[in-house]
């Protein structure tokens, strides 16, 4: 069951089978959650996954949201040892929680504060072995404290996800970041949140069920994966729907009815 | 209605008027508009280099997506552009639109890997999007540089005037549109706009600045009110499949041409159908007579006269200085349910 459960998600993003090279290289995946439906449970998996024993993926991790030790716990539970991964070089963690731009401070501002940030990242990256750099998975947690950070500058954000999308045409890599829908769908136009969306080649959504709290089930995740194949035959956009349950150390995934 | 868009591209700009431009517009809930620029780029990119277009070279500039996307994305479609003479070339406003690798390169904090350094033969890099000025000379130094001076003219194709937007103000924007449009040497140009990332004027402004307007939109819209439906996730998975292509087109005597289309692909099914479909004028009959009444006659005299045929079947010695339909496709590209309008050229 367990088995099953997490080949669910796994099915939808690709993961399913090898997981060498990458199957989300070169792809941006944006997971949007709620208040009442978190989905950083998405995002660790993902992580898991990348820093599998399987392959040489490396994984930059940005922390706007959580110190080192949150992740550490969370993944160690899920069978993940990320101190061990950062010792041999597999798991870069940037600590972006002290991060402050405020105009002047320094001469530090919001946007040379993000131009750094993605200074690093590359350098990072051309550091790696010739092996590795093809295998890079760069995660945000999470872009609404990215802008927080920046002193409210969506734009800055955007801008410095354009730059990391840049990183996925030049070197491959997965960008996978995590926004809350909520913060911004309330708007008049949610341009923030549509951006987002449009940046995404996967976008999964965590949202509550239609029908109100449930004690087996704690959401819906929806997956969204756009064709790659634009003008050829095979174009087809997929989609996925299906509910999941949290528990302590693994998330259930389960189509709809097929809990007894 | 795609090849209809692709000819009035392709047939560019009259002497004295102002050259065609579309606007491919869509929203997320139905993102096929990427799908149609692609398209279009790629049926523009195949008639300019077998020379059936009035432009001869064609400029892409590149802000969503690397110029080398472009290349790959042409190359599937038969079309290469590195080896044929130069008459593709991309402005890449994708790798460095904001000069951020030149400013950490200045403080030591930067290194381009081989990838970026090596020079392309048909891109080159701009690093200062939020001026529209400078903008605007590089796209037309850049085609200028494919087709030379005098009359002879370019394309130019934008795959996001979102980006444009995001960095410069509205009335830059248009100002740079508005003005390749009127340039002399630019044949036709044509861009992709999101529509639900602006304010309603804005894509009024993008639409005013067109001579067509490709919109897409959802076959169904899902209400808002019930995210987390399965109903509503069924609206969207079939949305992503299928959508509503309508077309606008601003005639040179003012009027407007409004065309429909649902179903953005056609299953294997429907294209065999389709196939199938035998048209008026190409129609081989079974042998017998075809009678067509074509409006100079009353019906009451074609009676007493031989029916006029329109096939090579019902052709004969005898038949030979007798009316007859014979319906030649205009070109091979045409389909043969094309939506031409052959009094399009019509000046009234």
């Amino acid at each position: 069951m367990n088995q099953r459960s997490s080949n669910l998600l796994d099915e939808a993003l690709g993961l399913d089978q090898t997981i060498e090279p990458w199957p989300l290289r070169g792809r941006a995946v944006v997971i949007e959650d709620r208040v009442e439906t978190s989905g950083s449970f998405v995002l660790h998996h993902l992580l898991k996954r990348s820093l599998s024993p399987n392959s040489s993926n490396v994984s930059i991790f940005i922390a706007f949201a959580q110190p080192f030790s949150h992740y550490d716990r969370i993944l160690r539970k899920l069978g993940c040892n990320l101190v061990l991964q950062r010792d041999n070089s597999r798991f870069f963690f940037f600590d972006m929680l002290m991060l402050q731009c405020p105009g002047g401070h320094e001469g530090i501002t919001p946007e040379g504060g993000l131009i750094a940030l993605y200074g690093k990242i590359h350098k990072t990256i051309l550091a790696l072995p010739e092996v590795s750099r093809k295998n890079v998975s760069i995660i945000i947690d999470d872009l609404s404290l990215m802008e927080v950070a920046v002193n409210g500058s969506s734009d800055y954000v955007l801008d410095f996800l354009h730059y990391c999308r840049t990183l996925t045409s030049e070197f491959d890599c997965s960008l996978i970041t995590l926004n809350h829908e909520d913060i911004y769908s309330s708007a008049d136009r949610p341009t923030f949140l549509l951006q987002m969306e449009y940046l995404a080649d996967i976008l999964i959504k965590a949202e509550p069920l239609a029908t109100g709290l449930a004690t087996d089930v704690h959401g819906q995740l929806t997956v969204l994966s756009k064709s790659m194949n634009y003008g050829q035959e095979s174009s087809r956009n997929n989609t996925s729907n299906f509910h999941f349950k949290v528990k302590e150390n693994i998330v259930e995934c389960f189509y709809p009815g097929s809990r007894g | 209605m795609a090849e209809s868009i692709c000819r009035l591209l392709r047939d560019g700009a009259l002497e004295g008027e102002h050259a065609p431009a579309l606007t491919i517009k869509d929203s997320i809930a139905s993102p096929f508009g990427f799908h149609v620029f692609a398209h279009v780029l790629s049926q523009l990119s195949s008639f300019i280099l077998a020379g059936k277009s009035q432009s001869r070279g064609l400029v892409v500039v590149c802000f969503s997506r690397s110029p080398s996307f472009y290349l790959e994305l042409l190359k599937n479609k038969g079309i290469d552009v590195v080896s044929s003479d130069k008459r593709i070339q991309t402005l890449d406003c994708y790798s460095d639109p904001l000069g951020w690798k030149s400013r950490l390169t200045e403080t030591g904090n930067f290194m381009a890997c081989s990838h970026e350094t090596s020079i392309s033969r048909t891109t080159n890099v701009f690093k200062d999007v939020k001026h529209m000025d400078k903008l605007y000379n590089s796209i037309v130094e850049l085609g200028k540089g494919l087709v030379g001076g005098g009359k002879i003219r370019f394309s130019v194709a934008i795959d996001s005037v979102d980006e444009m937007l995001r960095h410069a103000s509205m009335s830059s924007v248009s100002g740079l549109l508005s003005k390749l449009r009127s340039h002399d040497q630019v044949s036709s140009i044509f861009w992709l706009l999101h529509s639900d990332l602006h304010e309603a004027k804005v894509t009024a402004v993008l639409e005013y600045l067109s001579s067509m307007v490709a919109g897409l939109e959802p076959l169904h819209q899902p209400a808002n009110g019930q995210r987390g439906d399965m109903e509503n996730f069924s609206l969207i998975e079939h949305n992503l499949k299928k959508g509503k292509f309508h077309v606008r087109f601003k005639r040179r005597n003012g009027r407007v041409r409004v065309m429909v289309q649902f179903s953005l692909q056609l299953s294997e099914k429907e294209r065999i159908d389709k196939a199938n479909v035998v048209l008026p004028f190409e129609h081989q009959g079974n042998g017998k007579p075809i009678q067509i009444y074509d409006g100079r006659r009353s019906l009451a005299d074609s009676k007493h006269e031989r029916p006029v045929g329109a096939t090579e079947t019902v052709q004969t010695s005898e038949d030979s200085g007798r009316g007859e339909i014979i319906y030649y496709r205009d070109s091979d590209d045409e389909m043969p349910d094309s939506d031409e309008d052959p009094d399009d050229d019509l000046d009234i």
